[in-house]
């Protein structure tokens, strides 16, 4: 049984769509900033902001919201898009992103902008501080859920597998983490600046399941984060496997598209790609 | 006006139409090359930031000698401290919030305590980063290296000063932190211009009798310079003072350039707490007393925005450096 209707599907994929437009406008507009990983997770923020989290955009702190951390803070840009779709600011407010005084700072900062939960940008801390909320959850008895998203190139850290031998000691069912698995980071391909391989068998030696999706698929990335949830006695990992700038295909699995933005002339050709794309996602039929 | 004649200076300090711009890290990488053609021994380790450090710069040339350990800064100054120990002349390289950020008490025991002669290289460091915003903008790196006993502490000026530091770090049997930034600044020295690690210069000397002194570390030397233009056409005599290594301080030096100074105006792009203003301070305090004002951050993060827009917010121009000078003069 699908967890999603057709419909559902579409609409999502439509606001994936669209969520990457408003991200490549951001950063156009910022002159500075990250477009591969963004363009990647573009589809899972959707997913999450119109679909998965238990949120509300017009009360972001509301008690019992599911809390999503997102710790490879160099991809903020996609979520500032998706939240700026969802409700919680205006798309002109996305489009200040990194400006002097915004609150769309150049990594997110909690202070500035409580919404995003913490602040990150410095690699390897977030499932730690993940695990840190599911396990006062768990205290408090409290019964929403931790979600941490987070990249290969941060499993490099050693601070990472400090917080997943953690998070398997405490038996953190309460928490689910989703890893940007789209091989690439600054200096090349994953596996040859540092060997990550094989993840999925780490993972499991660390007492966590592990599920593996295809991270563009929505209805994958959905029943994974359901499927996590029956899962009683572990922490789950879903390796996301997806396309470092999905969605324009001329700079699809180019690591050198890691950390700049495109220039003018190059968004211009970019958004046309996008558009043409999500034309191609039929409007949906139902809501 | 009245630059030193032992410390000649780029025409274009005085000339904005001769000014020359280039990033302290451009020099870090040139330096480094340099210091890799004299040396077989010295070697680079990189953190997955090989462009932006410049540490592409020597992997280029000595592919042999260029070490990848991933994203993990931590990993990467305890590795550098056992090839150290094996006779090797590491330097790692990453930013400086995350080295010597994250790593500071691996830097601490295994290179410091340890005594292993690790060059430390914070690239990105200060506000000048700019949009990355606070969490890549390090404001307190000299602060947590230079409390660290054995630690040799060097802020260049400009990119030639960075060369000739890089290239002296690696003969320098200490430990070293080297610190650079990310944008481009003007070039200040030349090729000429002497540098050797722990020596302070001064750079300006003053037309009239008790002079207010600015002293500087890393590329404030050039807010320096411009603020004691204007002072000086508005009558008031400054000398400036260019303190590249913050530790260990060149006291002879120090005391000397500020006997008798009306007061002092330390100048960094860093919290002003633990920084140059501290170590000159504690200085002062034990030898001569002297009234002091603070140029750098007050205790604030960064933030995103272009660095000239943060210059402004944190108070770090030449119009800020005036001001301080007179409310110096006020006291
Ligand atoms: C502790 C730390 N070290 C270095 C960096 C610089 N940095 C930013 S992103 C990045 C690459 C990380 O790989 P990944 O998250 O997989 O990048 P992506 O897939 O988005 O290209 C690095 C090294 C950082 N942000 N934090
Ligand atoms: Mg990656």
């Amino acid at each position: 049984m699908p967890y999603l209707t057709d419909g559902q599907r579409l609409r999502l994929e439509r606001i994936a769509a669209e969520v990457r437009i408003l991200l490549i406008e951001m950063l156009v507009a910022a002159g500075s900033g990250h477009t591969a990983g963004p363009l990647g997770m573009a589809d899972i923020f959707t997913a999450f902001y119109f679909h998965i989290l238990r949120h509300n955009p017009k009360d972001p702190l509301w008690e019992d919201r599911d809390r999503l951390i997102l710790s490879n803070g160099h991809i903020v840009p996609v979520r500032y898009a998706a939240m700026a779709l969802a409700g919680y600011f205006s798309r002109e407010e996305a489009l200040t992103l990194r400006q002097f005084g915004s609150r769309m700072q150049g990594h997110p900062e909690r202070t500035v902008l409580p919404a995003v939960e913490t602040t990150s940008g410095p690699l390897g801390e977030g499932l730690s501080q993940a695990a840190g909320m599911a396990l006062a959850a768990r205290i408090q008895g409290k019964r929403h859920r931790i979600y941490c998203i987070t990249s290969d190139g941060e499993h490099d850290a050693g601070n990472t597998w400090e917080a997943v031998m953690f998070a398997g000691k405490y038996r953190l069912s309460n928490l689910t983490a989703i890893m940007d698995r789209n091989n690439i980071q600054i200096n090349g391909m994953t596996e040859d600046v540092m060997p990550l391989e094989p993840l999925r068998e780490k993972y499991e030696a660390f007492n966590w399941h592990v599920l593996e999706i295809d991270g563009h698929n929505m209805e994958e990335i959905v029943a994974a984060v359901e499927h996590a949830k029956a899962i009683y006695e572990k922490p789950t990992m879903i390796i996301a496997h997806t396309i470092p700038g999905r969605g324009v295909p001329e700079i699809e699995f180019d690591y050198r598209w890691h950390g700049k933005p495109p220039s003018r002339e190059e968004a211009e050709r970019f958004l046309r790609q996008l558009r043409t794309l999500a034309d191609v996602v039929e409007a949906p039929q139902h809501e | 006006m009245a630059p030193v004649t032992s410390f000649p200076l780029h025409p274009g300090v005085l000339d904005p139409r001769q000014r020359e711009m280039a990033a302290t890290r451009d020099g870090f990488g040139r330096g480094v090359v340099e210091a890799g053609e004299r040396d077989a021994r010295v070697v680079v380790l990189c953190a997955d930031l090989a462009e932006s450090t410049r540490s592409a710069w020597f992997r280029d040339r000595f592919p042999d000698r260029y070490i990848e350990v991933g994203v993990a800064e931590q990993n990467l100054a305890a590795v550098a401290s056992g090839m150290a120990a094996e006779g090797l002349i590491p330097f790692i390289t990453s930013y400086a919030a995350f080295s010597p950020g994250r790593n500071w008490e691996q830097i601490r025991t295994t290179i410091a305590l340890n005594d292993q002669p690790v060059k430390v290289c914070g690239m990105h460091a200060g506000v000048s980063v700019g949009p990355d915003g606070a969490t890549h903008q390090a404001l307190e790196d000299i602060a947590i290296m230079r409390v660290i006993p054995n630690m040799t502490v060097v802020a260049p000026a400009d990119a030639e000063e960075a060369r000739k530091a890089t290239a002296a770090a690696a003969a320098h049997p200490t430990p070293v932190y080297l610190r650079f930034a990310r944008e481009k600044t003007p070039i200040v020295t030349l090729p000429e211009t002497p540098f050797t690690i722990g020596k302070a210069y001064v750079v300006w000397e003053a037309d009239g009798e008790h002079p207010v002194v600015l002293a500087s570390t890393g590329t404030m030397l050039f807010i320096a310079l411009e603020a004691a233009k204007a002072l000086e056409a508005s009558g008031v005599a400054v000398r400036v003072l260019h303190i590249p290594t913050v530790k260990p301080l060149d006291t002879a030096t120090i005391l000397d350039a500020t006997r008798g100074a009306r007061g002092v105006v330390s100048l960094e792009e860093h919290q002003v707490a633990g920084g140059l203003g501290s170590a000159l301070a504690e200085l002062f305090v034990q030898h001569q007393l002297l009234p002091m004002r603070f140029v750098g951050v007050q205790d604030r993060f960064g933030q995103s925005g272009k660095p000239d827009e943060l210059f402004q917010e944190y108070h770090l121009t030449p119009r800020d450096v005036i001001e301080a000078v007179q409310a110096l003069l006020a006291e």
